[in-house]
């Protein structure tokens, strides 16, 4: 097992929280123009912690739609995480249930890669805690900045740093591509089967996310059943 | 918002929670089939993939954007420069960019 700790993952989960800043941003002053107030706003971020949900539950709530289809939305676009924990399962230190049940919460896109593509063995509980607790404590803070001042970022940053969720999962995807078939492949399948489906517009991003990252995994094992050097 | 905004926000935070919590805990301690392994070991770079594209290529209205730091988060990774060297670089290309175009 890997030694690294709390500290190791406050550090590699700064990257997550940078990536945030903007989203959570944008986040809170939206919820505002929506009509949350900023106890409302920063509660959402802070229970339900999923940010492509809660940006569709916001433009739900503006078109008048029903609560209860937007809890249901709201768990077709949060599946795709079903998959993700059940891989993150592998990686992780086997530790109590309970401990396992509270760091789940902070299962993200965002964090679920950052541990995933972690280099070594097994991970730390402490290490998930470290890279969880900084991107979370990210977004809830920036979602009440949001609020309170959002709109008075220079449109042109927060244009810009709208790439830095994409350019960080570029940066854990290329170390481990080099020299490995496997992982290009896997990324490449991916990729073309969820371009397949946004321009089709057959499936919605959280189950064309689901769909595509499940073909490309078992056909890459049905083409190649040789492992992944982890 | 009335009442209805807070049982709003304890479903959304239960639908949310359950799937990131029952594989996390209901597998502790179980072996699955090799074959579900295998797969399961490959689902972080295929998420990766469906994540980033087309995803990146459409952060703005206009398409540039997305290309330009589409091509700069690469680039630069490709240089084996950290994470957040390549989220930071890619940040300021397009900050460059957007000041001058």
């Amino acid at each position: 097992m890997d030694g690294r700790g709390f500290t190791a993952g406050l550090k590699a989960g700064t990257s997550i929280a940078i990536g945030y800043f903007p989203i959570a941003l944008t986040f809170g002053l939206l919820a505002k123009t929506t009509g949350l107030s900023i106890v409302e706003a920063t509660a959402m971020s802070i229970f339900v912690f999923a940010g492509a949900a809660q940006y569709i539950s916001l433009s739900l709530i503006a078109a008048g739609v029903a609560p209860a289809v937007i809890v249901l939305n709201t768990f077709i676009v949060n599946i795709r995480h079903f998959l993700m924990t059940a891989a993150l399962n592998e990686k992780m230190q086997p530790d109590a249930r309970w401990k396992k049940a509270l760091y789940a919460f902070g299962i993200t896109d965002e964090s679920f890669s950052v541990l995933a593509t972690q280099k070594g063995g097994r991970l730390r509980t402490t290490f998930a805690a470290g890279v969880i607790l900084v991107s979370y404590g990210s977004w809830v803070a920036f979602t009440a900045v949001g609020h309170l001042i959002g709109a008075n970022l220079p449109q042109f940053l927060q244009a810009s740093m709208s790439i830095a969720l994409y350019a960080m999962f570029v940066g854990l995807l290329v170390p481990s591509m080099r020299g490995n078939r496997k992982v290009v492949s896997l990324a490449l399948i991916a990729a073309l089967t969820n371009s397949l489906f946004y321009f089709t517009g057959w499936l919605s991003t959280g189950w064309a996310i689901m769909v595509s990252t499940l073909v490309s995994a078992i056909l890459i094992e049905l083409i190649s059943p040789k492992e992944v050097k982890s | 918002m009335g009442a209805w905004f807070w049982w709003m926000i304890i479903g959304m935070a239960a639908v949310t929670y359950i799937p990131r919590a029952v594989p996390l805990t209901f597998l502790e301690g179980r072996e699955l089939p090799i074959p579900v392994q295998h797969v399961l070991r490959n689902i972080p770079y295929a998420v990766l993939g469906a994540l980033i594209f087309p995803a990146i290529f459409f952060v703005q209205e206009n398409l540039w954007f997305g290309v330009i730091g589409a091509i700069a988060a690469f680039g630069i990774a490709f240089t084996g420069a950290n994470v957040m060297i390549v989220v930071l670089g890619s940040i300021a290309i397009l900050a460059v960019y957007s000041l001058f175009f």
